[in-house]
């Protein structure tokens, strides 16, 4: 029988749920008081020299590993199954000492690089690697719980008919992936770039149309239970206003792809997904989901795209949250217009398929929940991050 | 008094004796089957979807059903005049204002299967028919037109749209024997197997789309996806083809069945 999907307890503080959301984006951030400037850890509300005001601020990444211990027994549900487990005590270049969780190629003594992870309860923890890349180093199975990493597993892509699904199965491969099981949503039709991606060694094109219940439900059927990650690359992107310039049959195809497919999709192979959590090697780990980074604002010129695209962002938050309970990562890589047919009349920088490919392995890899990918999503991301309002009002007036 | 004497009497007897033969000409309705695909930039077809709202579960016990969505012309479907612009200002132009008595009407089956078989791009012309009329006699008046190509037996394969870099590869008549069909036999409409009543190619006809702009033009009808009409006799089958009654309707699917002798 699969190992339990055990999870840590998620009962944190708010400051702790603080640091789990740029753990998240992939951040070293630590509190770091106002008043006398010192750095702290682990997350409190004010600051313990000074009881003055915190807030998050990124830092080096830099460490010294001060001593190491074993741990053989514990209570924890998760971590009993996981034992010996590796942690230590680090001294941090931004100051503090904190306990991290300890790749297998750091020792004592050693400066390592920290990393803040995401433990499958979605906690923020310490992990301190080795400085440099080390051979096989993603393979270390300390830092595999806190990773989706692509190698040694299946993954599902849900719609390969575009130069970004088939960008996405290739990345994945060449991160090690076992299988990518790539969705075409009309086995009738061709599209561009079949011949290549559909010849490639350990791509296995199955029939996926996320407007399709029973589509969707079949191939839940038949692959839920040995999908260990799922990379939604369905889309559906037209250019028009909410007034003038679009139609609603548009909207509502945006919708039904875009919203109704991810929840169709979440419905037929998250629940055994979340069974198989803590299943070994291969355990089933990440959910991925690429969308396009007006969800978060809204865009002039794409209002029903961007309207479709923050109700499957809304999703997402909600599927992160049930996801979490069950020891699966929820992730998002968010990306400004892809250099495609339906961009054609939006001016550069666009973001390039392959680019955010590498972005989806990336985010896997490291255990992200959010990741914006090129000029256009990062400088939405960062504008967005001090003033949410006048974003909103810079991408619609 | 007993009716069973009445024509209508008659026809239910001879159908229960299994003197009159039935054939469903429908192919079944499942997100599967295809739809006819425009260049991205127009508006799609919505291909069939359903979605359960209860299966006697929690959200209806005793009972099971469906909420089904598509478009007007989805599946096997009734295409009314008004679905072309050269209909649009016809009276009775749409599937509610329709005679109900054009839903019944005869049929005429021409078989080009082997022609279509040998071609996918083959073209009825006025002088296939009138050589088709030499040979098996005059085309009645107010029948359907069935154009049996066998196309049905593609279906479920990519080979029914037959999409290929230009596009769409289907059988189909040229305007000349649209002309001759709606004005000199008076034909009530186009019955096909194939997505639409127009070839594949038609687009680059001249003039464009002639099933579909002659036809509607003059109030005539058409019939897509069919199914079954090898099986068929060429003269002396009844086709019943009664579309939803949707306000304003362009088209909608439907069931068509046609009625025949048996011997």
């Amino acid at each position: 029988m699969s190992r339990l999907g055990h999870v840590s307890p998620g009962l944190r503080s708010r400051a702790a749920r603080a640091m789990a959301v740029r753990a998240g984006q992939g951040r070293f951030v630590l509190q770091v008081c106002a008043g006398c400037s010192v750095a702290t850890y682990p997350p409190r509300d004010r600051c313990p020299q000074c009881w003055g005001e915190l807030r998050w601020a990124d830092q080096p990444h830099t460490a010294v590993l001060l001593a190491e211990t074993t741990v053989r027994a514990t209570t924890d549900n998760f971590y009993r199954e996981h034992l010996p487990w590796r942690i230590g005590t680090v001294q941090l270049d931004a100051g503090p000492t904190a306990v991290a969780h300890l790749h297998s190629d750091v020792a004592v003594g050693d400066q390592v690089r920290m990393r803040l992870v995401l433990d499958r309860g979605g906690n923020p923890a310490m992990f301190a690697l080795p400085l440099k890349e080390t051979p096989h180093m993603q393979d270390d199975p300390q830092l595999r719980v806190f990773t989706s990493a692509p190698k040694h597993r299946r993954v599902l892509v849900t719609d390969g008919r575009t130069k970004l699904g088939q960008e996405v199965a290739y990345a994945l491969l060449e991160a090690g992936a076992s299988t990518v099981f790539l969705g075409n949503s009309d086995r009738l039709l061709r599209y561009d770039g079949e011949d290549q991606i559909a010849s490639t060694p350990h791509v296995d094109v199955v029939p996926l149309d996320l407007t399709d219940n029973r589509s969707v439900s079949e191939l839940g059927g038949l692959l839920g239970g040995r999908v260990d990650i799922i990379v939604n690359t369905a889309g559906y992107v037209r250019p028009g206003g909410v007034s003038v310039g679009s139609r609603l049959a548009t909207l509502q195809t945006a919708m039904d792809v875009n919203a109704s497919g991810l929840m169709r999709l979440a419905q037929a192979f998250c629940p055994a997904m979340g069974a198989r959590s803590d299943d070994g090697v291969n355990s089933a780990s990440a959910f991925v989901d690429i969308n396009f980074v007006y969800a978060m604002t809204g865009n002039a010129g794409f209002a029903g795209f961007s309207a479709s695209a923050a109700a499957r962002q809304s999703l997402i938050a909600g599927l992160r949250g049930e996801m979490t309970s069950v020891g699966i990562r929820v992730a998002s890589v968010l990306c400004g217009p892809i250099d495609d047919e339906w961009h054609q009349a939006v001016p550069l920088p666009k973001v390039a398929p392959s680019r955010i490919a590498k972005a989806v392995v990336q985010a896997l890899q490291d255990g992200l929940e959010e990741a914006y990918v090129g000029d256009i999503a990062e400088d939405l991301a960062k504008r967005w991050r001090q003033d949410p309002l006048l974003t909103m009002r810079e991408e619609n007036l | 008094m007993s009716n069973s004497g009445s024509l209508c009497m008659q026809m239910v007897a001879a159908l229960v004796s299994g003197k009159l033969k039935c054939v469903d000409l429908t192919n079944t309705l499942s997100p599967d089957f295809p739809v006819i695909v425009l260049p991205a930039e127009f508006g799609q077809c919505a291909p069939f979807r359903v979605e359960t709202l209860s299966r006697y579960d929690e959200n209806g016990p005793a009972w099971y059903w469906n909420n089904i969505t598509m478009n007007e012309h989805t599946g096997t479907h009734f295409d009314a005049p008004a679905h072309w612009v050269t209909g649009k200002d016809l009276p009775d132009n749409t599937v509610d204002a329709v005679p109900v008595s054009d839903f019944v009407a005869p049929a005429v089956v021409v078989d080009i299967s082997a022609e279509a078989g040998a071609d996918a791009d083959f073209v009825l012309t006025r002088a296939y028919l009138e050589d088709w009329e030499a040979r098996n006699g005059k085309i009645p008046t107010r029948h359907w037109v069935a154009l049996r190509t066998d196309w049905y037996k593609r279906v479920g394969t990519p080979d029914y749209l037959n999409f290929k870099k230009d596009g769409a590869h289907s059988p189909g008549p040229d305007a000349g024997a649209m002309e001759f069909l709606v004005h000199e036999r008076d034909c009530i409409g186009l019955a096909v197997e194939t997505v639409g009543t127009d070839a594949g190619q038609a687009s680059h006809f001249n003039p464009p789309l002639p099933a579909h702009s002659i036809l509607h033009g003059n109030g005539r009808y058409g019939l897509q996806c069919l199914t079954n009409l090898d099986k068929l006799p060429t003269f002396g089958a009844m086709i019943v083809a009664a579309p939803l009654k949707i306000e304003g309707g362009s088209g909608s699917p439907l069931r068509v069945f046609a009625l025949f002798d048996a011997e």
